[in-house]
Parts: structure tokens; C-alpha cells; sequence
């Protein structure tokens, strides 16, 4: 698939969920037995133009989310290559029994794509942010857990998910547009996190909306003289321990930044290993507070739980000259 | 062709071998327990499936144009393994370590397409979900076989089943057969006074189904209504009155023996009593 500045520009402009929209129809034309599973959701997923290119690949299963895992896997055991999709709480929650059994115990083989992610529904109310979805997926043994950084990850993501050896949950976060934290076509490797930058005092690993607005922390820490790297855990699960491993011995403060409940999510990921190893620095896990909140617009939301830059970047300072 | 008689015939010793061998599974489970009851309606059902209905080749158990079979109500092994080794799947003496650490026959279905063990089940409520994305498996690859999920009256206490049976329906899955085991129990009660399923039959049929109605326990009856579903448009559902524990004095009817040990006494008077019929 086309991956060059002027694509990225584009998805960046359109958002994640018309990005993966745009992923499926290249998919379409690659795999025969590929077929894309919607609870009444196609519209919110992307999946118009894709539903009409390929209506034989297309299957909306209604309003009914544990018969769509229960279909997919059923379709997975005999050798399709499933897709399912829709807004994250359905995805994710109403089927995690039916995402156990079927897509874990048996090991069948489905990408779940987990639509506006986050907060970014904040007007919804919470029946439709999601707050605890990578806590509970990284939970299930045998199911890879991305959170891409932006549109063109989210390409990357989808068009390696339908390789990888294993089931992937791919949560999608972010509005419109949705600014584009690679520029250009990279490397995008489930398991593997890039360092977008590179500084001596302090590491932050954050994934999803949380990579950009890291990376402008990391500009407004670095007038105030501390030297940030950014790191991009776009995968959660496995986690990347060497890149953690890297960090913890050369960083005075290692600080993990998501658009996730504090609990479950990247931040408690990277501690599990961290808290392992000899000599580490102090972890700042940044991320939502352990509540439902007030409704709201979503940049008033993400206010509220301290993650716009700035506020990142003044958490990450208190932190650091307290140690 | 065979004669229907002698096929009928052929089943109901089948059954009545099936019988005796899971009486003999109980009793390896020991104090573990077996479910018992659940697994005695079901078996006339199972045995006709395995020895007479279902495409197979057990020499190839991975074989691609098999028919399917789901055990959504995966408490009922003790009818489903015996159905898969009197038809060879697994052999005979491996029903002996039923209940027993290191065995693969576990008190639920464990995935094992070797053995013919087609999916994990157990937790009420999804087979039939796995079966229409097995059937609509079966359309997109132009192959004829068809999908057999058995349920239980109680698991159609979950909701999932009734999302299940609208989806049947909508995509119009004509190989694809549910068989409801009307036993009228369920684990702690009678469907009455639990969670009422009456009209089981005309549920179905207002979900869009083909209903068929029968005594699960004449095999001449399931056999028929099997052979039916093979010429009608639509998804199809078979509604089985059966009893709980049937086939023993001692457990038909009786919901002690949902999930329950067999003492060597009452082995002893099953055996009779299975001797009495042949």
C-alpha cells in the first residue's frame, strides 16, 4: 500500500477510523478469504466504500456483538481471515466472555478493531469512551494488544495484524483531524517500539493520542533544559522489555502517558517488567484517574486528567526535581 | 439403500452401547462427578447424528468436507464422547480416563480435532454463534456440509442464543441444523421454576426457523427428522423432548443427577436395567 507524506497528510485529516476504512480496502484487493465483520457500525467504522467494493467480504451481523465474535471465530476455524469491528466498549466489553472462549481458549484467529478509543466520544457519555479495554484485552492469554500513534499507524497496524501469528486487538484513539506523529513511511513492527527521540534525563513510553502530545511535552521540557526521549509502545502486548530495559539505564525517571484508565493499561504494563529489574528509576504512569468522569468535549476531558503537553510536561518536571 | 428398519435397529444398539459405556465413564470420574442427566438426553440424539446422519471419516478426522458438530451445551459430553469412539474417534479405552488428571476428556469439550472434538464448549450460550460462522464458512467455500449445534432448553435462558437464532434466520443457512434438547431441567430446577422457555418450538419458528417437533428418544423419529432438514430452505431447528437422565430408574426426571457421582450400587442397577432392555 501507498505510505508516503502525501497519504499520511490525508489520513491525518480524515482520522483513524476512516484510516483503517482506507486499510480495508487495500486488503480487499490482497486477500481472497478475507472477510470484515461490523455490528451495525460500518458508516462509524470506514467501511462504506469497502462494503461497496467488496460485498462478499462484508458481513453486518446487527446490533449483537457476542454473536460477532462467536461468527468470527466460527469463520476464523475454517481458514477466513477475520476482521471485526466496532465502537470500542462493544468490541471489547459486551463479548469478553465470547472473546475468551473463542478468539483465546481456542485460539482462532481474529483482528478486533476497537473504534474511538479514549475519550474522543466524550459527548456520548461513557457508555462510549473507553477507559478499560487494553486492561482487559492484555488479560486474555494469546491476543497481541496495539494502540497505534496516529492515522498512518493505524494503516501499519491493520495490514500487520492480518499477518501476525497471533489474534490482535487494535484500539483506535483520536479526533479529526488527527495529527500525524510520522511524517513519512517508517518501520512498523508488532512488539517492537520506536524511539521517535532520543534524551538523557528522562524516557517516556506512550502509545496511541498520548505518542504526539508526548513528543510536545518532550519540546516544552527541553527549554526548560531537560533532555526527554519519546518512545512509541504501540504495542502493549508482548511488551517491548528491552526498549524498557534500555531506558531504565540510562534515564533518571521513566514515564509512561495514555489516554487509558491508570489501571491495566501501558503504565501498569511497563511497571510489571521495570519492577523487576535491578537498579531502575522511579515510574510516572500519566494516564486517566480510576473514575467515570462528567461527560464533556474531548479536549476538556483530556484537561481534566492533566494530558494536554503541558500538563504532561509540568507532571513529568515536579516529578523529576522531586528525586 | 438400507433398509430403514435395520438402521433404526443398528442406532438404537448403538445407543444402548453408548449407554453402558458411559455408565462405566461415570463411575471412572468417581467422586469428580459426571453430568449425568444431561448427558443421558442427549445421547439417542448424538448416536443417531454420529452413526447414521453425519458425514465422516474418522481415518481423516480433519477431513474438509465433514459434517460439523458443536456440543453447545458442552456439559453433555458423557453422550458425545461415546459418540465419537463407537464411530472411531476416540478409542474405547481412553473413555476410561474420563475424569481423570491427564486425561483429553475433560467434564467440558477441550478442542481436539484429532480425536474429532471439533471446538471448546462449556460456557452456555455460543455455539450456535460458532456454528453460523462455520456454515457461512461453508457458503463462501462452495462446500455442502453442514453444521449441527446441539443446545440445551436451559442454555436458552442466555441471550446470545436468541442473537444467534436472528442471524440463522437472516442469512438464510440451510446447512445449518439446531437440536434442542427439551429436557425441561436445567442445573438447579425445572425450567419452570427457574426460568420458564415454554413454546420452545414457535420461538423458533418466530425467529424465522424450520421447526420441527419430536420425541428425542425414537430414534426412528430423529432419524427421520434429520434426513428431513436435508431438503428445506433456511436454517433448521429440531426441537428434541427428551428426559433428563433417561434410559436408568433411578435418574430420569430426577435433577440430582444434573452433576452427580455414581455409587457401585447404582452402577450395578443401571447395568440391570440396561441388560433388561436388550
Amino acid at each position: 500500500m501507498l505510505i508516503n507524506k502525501s497519504t499520511i497528510k490525508m489520513w491525518s485529516r480524515i482520522g483513524s477510523r476512516a484510516s483503517f476504512g482506507m486499510a480495508a480496502l487495500e486488503l480487499g484487493k490482497e486477500y481472497e478469504d478475507l472477510i470484515i465483520l461490523t455490528g451495525d457500525t460500518s458508516t462509524s467504522a470506514g467501511l462504506d466504500r469497502f462494503k461497496k467494493s467488496f460485498p462478499e467480504k462484508f458481513l453486518d451481523v446487527g446490533i449483537a456483538e457476542q454473536n460477532m465474535i462467536g461468527i468470527a471465530a466460527g469463520l476464523s476455524s475454517e481458514g477466513q481471515k477475520v476482521i471485526t469491528t466496532t465502537f470500542t466498549p462493544f468490541q471489547t466489553m459486551r463479548c469478553c466472555e465470547q472473546i475468551k472462549v473463542n478468539i483465546g481458549y481456542m485460539n482462532h484467529k481474529v483482528c478486533m478493531v476497537g473504534l474511538a478509543s479514549g475519550l474522543v466520544l466524550g459527548m456520548l457519555g461513557y457508555t462510549h469512551c473507553s477507559i478499560e479495554d487494553v486492561s482487559i484485552m492484555r488479560s486474555i492469554p494469546g491476543i497481541t494488544v496495539i494502540s497505534p500513534a496516529d492515522c498512518g499507524a493505524t494503516v501499519k497496524a491493520t495490514l500487520a495484524a492480518l499477518e501476525h501469528k497471533q489474534s490482535v486487538y487494535i484500539r483506535l484513539t483520536g479526533g479529526t483531524p488527527n495529527p500525524p506523529v510520522y511524517k513519512d513511511d517508517f518501520d512498523f513492527n508488532i512488539g517492537k517500539a520506536n524511539i521517535l527521540r532520543k534524551g538523557n534525563d528522562i524516557s517516556i513510553f506512550a502509545c496511541g493520542t498520548m505518542v504526539f502530545n508526548s513528543l510536545e511535552a518532550a519540546d516544552i521540557l527541553k527549554v526548560g533544559g531537560l533532555d526527554v526521549s519519546v518512545i512509541d509502545m504501540h504495542t502493549i502486548k508482548p511488551i517491548d522489555k528491552e526498549a524498557i530495559e534500555k531506558a531504565s539505564k540510562s534515564s533518571g525517571l521513566i514515564v509512561t502517558v495514555e489516554e487509558h484508565s491508570i489501571i491495566g493499561g501501558l503504565g501498569s504494563a511497563v511497571s510489571e517488567y521495570l519492577c523487576t529489574l535491578n537498579d531502575k528509576p522511579p515510574l510516572l504512569a500519566l494516564g486517566l484517574p480510576d473514575e467515570y468522569g462528567s461527560a464533556g468535549e474531548y479536549r476538556s476531558l483530556l484537561e481534566k486528567s492533566k494530558l494536554i503537553p503541558d500538563q504532561i510536561a509540568n507532571s513529568i518536571a515536579n516529578r523529576f526535581s522531586s528525586i | 439403500m438400507k433398509d430403514h428398519n435395520k438402521i433404526i435397529m443398528n442406532l438404537e444398539n448403538m445407543a444402548r452401547r453408548m449407554r453402558r459405556r458411559m455408565l462405566d465413564m461415570a463411575v471412572s470420574a468417581g467422586a469428580n462427578s459426571s453430568h449425568f442427566g444431561g448427558g443421558l438426553s442427549i445421547i439417542d440424539i448424538t448416536a443417531t447424528l454420529y452413526g447414521e446422519i453425519m458425514n465422516l471419516n474418522p481415518e481423516n478426522p480433519e477431513w474438509e468436507e465433514r459434517d460439523r458438530f458443536i456440543l453447545s451445551k458442552g456439559h453433555g459430553v458423557l453422550g458425545y464422547y461415546t459418540a465419537l469412539s463407537e464411530v472411531g474417534f476416540i478409542p474405547e479405552e481412553d473413555l476410561e480416563t474420563f475424569g481423570k488428571n491427564g486425561t483429553y476428556l475433560y467434564g467440558h469439550p477441550v478442542m481436539n480435532r484429532s480425536k474429532g472434538i471439533e471446538f471448546s464448549n462449556g460456557s452456555l450460550g455460543m455455539g450456535l454463534s460458532l456454528g453460523i460462522g462455520v456454515a457461512l464458512a461453508g457458503k463462501r467455500k462452495k462446500m455442502d456440509y453442514k453444521v449441527y449445534v446441539l443446545l440445551g432448553d436451559g442454555e436458552c435462558n442466555e441471550g446470545s442464543v436468541w442473537e444467534a437464532a436472528m442471524a440463522g434466520s437472516h442469512f438464510q443457512l440451510d446447512n445449518l441444523v439446531a437440536i434442542l434438547d427439551r429436557n425441561n431441567f436445567q442445573q438447579t430446577g425445572s425450567n419452570k421454576d427457574i426460568m420458564s422457555v415454554e413454546n420452545l418450538a414457535s420461538k423458533w419458528e418466530s425467529f424465522g426457523w424450520n421447526v420441527s417437533e419430536i420425541d428425542g428418544h425414537n430414534i426412528s423419529e430423529i432419524y427421520d427428522a434429520l434426513k428431513a432438514v436435508k431438503n428445506q430452505k433456511g436454517p433448521n431447528a429440531i426441537v428434541a423432548r427428551t428426559i433428563k437422565g433417561k434410559g436408568f430408574s433411578f435418574s430420569e426426571n430426577n435433577n440430582d443427577w444434573h452433576h452427580a457421582a455414581l455409587s457401585s450400587s447404582q452402577y450395578e442397577v443401571a447395568l440391570k436395567e440396561l441388560d433388561d432392555i436388550s
